[in-house]
């Protein structure tokens, strides 16, 4: 349970003929319980990538399946954050939480508790009753990981979640996910254009080339991080500061400079 | 709009003294001599009569008895348009299939205008309850049913990707996303319904009714009472205002409500 699998993907958007071709021939398997980011120049469709796992969109040609189920439409089992949220502003956070359980027909019950657990486990509990246009930007967003956590999903799927934050409340949340995912590690496909975020939550991060986007090559961040034991610091700037940490950065910058050359920027 | 933005006092000064402009004319008119009484009563005519006819019958009951026939028939023709308009926009912003069917059908029809039906609510329903009702109808639904389709149609797509992510089926999809996020759409649509029937409703009731504000008018002008006349328009235009007034502030609490509005 929990794997993600793109065998060639292709997608163009438009007809086929004129369209644009955004993905060219995406292989990349994430296994259970792994957390891979996806970092690219903007418009690599990396994003996309994110989407046609999630369903919303699905691939000109090759397949992408989840726990060896090929994906045809959106569901619970692959819950997405969005980068602007996406709650409903018309529920309260309980009730946006509770959307996606009562659809699951679970009893009464058995929702509150989940519910309780989920509003623990993301510091909300004070904020049940509030509406999401009453909260901060840090606050909406630990409202809509709560959302996907409470779903028990088989994938986690981030599409630029801390992207509309400012930069202090980023880095709590980047710190609350590197925590949520030592209490209850999910698999996990992020995706975004900040290097260090990647390089900090990431057990492997793959980079695309500018588009039509492909995975230029997929480096190995967890056995950096095990070797040099990150995980006993706990704030990111520590993190940061370790050379081992710079080498990665500075390596994933260099080849993303390239894809950045090599399109005149 | 050219020109500085005004004070809420200056703004009510010029708007009263437009008013005190426009009722000064009519007198000038009127007590000159220069356009008959009959014709057209004067200001202070019109006053004197509306106050005589909230107490005393004329066509068989007085002015607030022939409004409130005339209110209760508004009230089930709108009622009836949103009851129907609004469901079927919203079902018709998530299934395409129905958006396809009905469309064509009601963009031909929407332009006719409500009187345009008198003939055949005459015959259909003579003198009762349901002719008024129908006209009403026709004014009321279009602007029901194209504001919740538009509401539905123009919910912001992450909101509908949420939902489905969350696995939400097609009922729950329109009454717990489409619908509340067509709330400000709807009742937006809804003022335009009440205004719109508010009118249809005197032209009803012009041709078929046996009691009402119109019927008042109609009664009147048999008689060549214009005064009568004018003041079943004044009560229409009072009772007009005063139902856009209430209505706007059920929107602007709506919207504050959402967040929408500080």
């Amino acid at each position: 349970m929990g794997s993600i699998r793109f065998q060639n993907v292709d997608k163009v958007f438009g007809a086929s003929q004129a369209g644009v071709k955004v993905l060219d021939d995406i292989n990349l398997e994430i296994g259970e319980k792994e957390f891979v980011a996806i970092v690219g120049p903007s418009g690599c469709g990396k994003t996309t990538c994110l989407r046609m796992v999630a369903g919303f969109e699905a691939p000109s040609s090759g397949t992408i399946t989840v726990s060896g189920k090929v994906v045809s439409e959106p569901g619970p089992d692959r819950a997405v954050v969005f980068q602007q949220f996406a709650l409903f502003p018309w529920k309260t956070v309980r009730e946006n939480i509770d959307l996606g359980l009562r659809n699951k027909n679970l009893p009464a019950a058995e929702r509150d508790r989940l519910i309780a657990d989920a509003l623990k486990l993301m510091n909300l509990e004070s904020h049940a009753g509030a509406f999401p246009h009453q909260l901060s930007g840090g606050m909406q967003q630990r409202v809509a990981i709560a959302r996907a956590y409470v779903l028990d999903p088989d994938v986690l799927l981030m599409d630029e979640p801390f992207g509309a934050l400012d930069a202090q409340t980023r880095v709590v949340m980047q710190e609350e996910l590197v925590r949520l995912a030592r209490v209850n590690p999910r698999t996990v496909l992020f995706i975004t254009h900040a290097v260090e975020e990647a390089v900090y939550l990431a057990d492997r991060v793959a980079i695309m080339t500018r588009r039509p986007g492909r995975i230029k090559e997929v480096l190995d961040i967890k056995s950096v991080r095990l070797a040099e034991n990150w995980d006993r610091f706990a704030r990111i700037e520590d993190v940061m500061d370790q050379e081992s940490f710079v080498h990665l950065r500075t390596q994933i910058w260099k080849s993303l400079r390239e894809e950045k050359g090599a399109q005149g920027v | 709009m050219n020109g500085a933005p005004l004070s809420l006092r200056e703004t009510l000064a010029w708007g009263a003294l437009g008013a005190l402009a426009f009722v000064g004319f009519w007198t000038l008119i009127t007590t000159s001599g220069l356009v008959p009484r009959q014709f057209l009563p004067s200001p202070l005519d019109l006053v004197q009569r509306f106050f005589h006819l909230l107490t005393s019958p004329f066509a068989g009951a007085t002015l607030p008895e022939h409004l409130a026939s005339s209110f209760r028939r508004y009230a089930f023709g709108v009622l009836l348009a949103a009851a129907i308009g609004i469901p079927l926009g919203l079902l018709m912003g998530w299934f395409r299939l129905l958006d396809d069917i009905v469309t064509p059908i009601f963009d031909g029809l929407r332009f006719i205008a409500p009187i345009a039906w008198v003939p055949f609510a005459a015959l259909w329903f003579g003198t009762g309850i349901g002719g008024p009702v129908m006209i009403i109808f026709a004014g009321a639904f279009p602007p029901c049913l194209i504001n919740a389709y538009r509401g539905a149609r123009f919910v912001e797509p992450r909101l509908i990707e949420a939902a489905r992510m969350l696995g939400t089926g097609n009922l729950r999809m329109i009454l717990e996303i489409l619908l509340p996020a067509a709330v400000p759409s709807i009742v937006a649509g809804l003022r335009v319904s009440a205004g719109l029937g508010w009118q249809s409703l005197v032209g009803a009731e012009l041709i078929v009714a046996a009691a009402g504000v119109g019927f008042m008018m109609v009664q009147a002008q048999g008689s060549v009472q214009t005064t009568t006349v004018m003041a079943g328009m004044l009560a229409i235009g009072l009772v007009g205002m005063l139902i856009d007034i209430l209505l706007r502030q059920g929107e602007a609490w709506m919207r504050r409500r959402r967040g929408l509005d500080s």
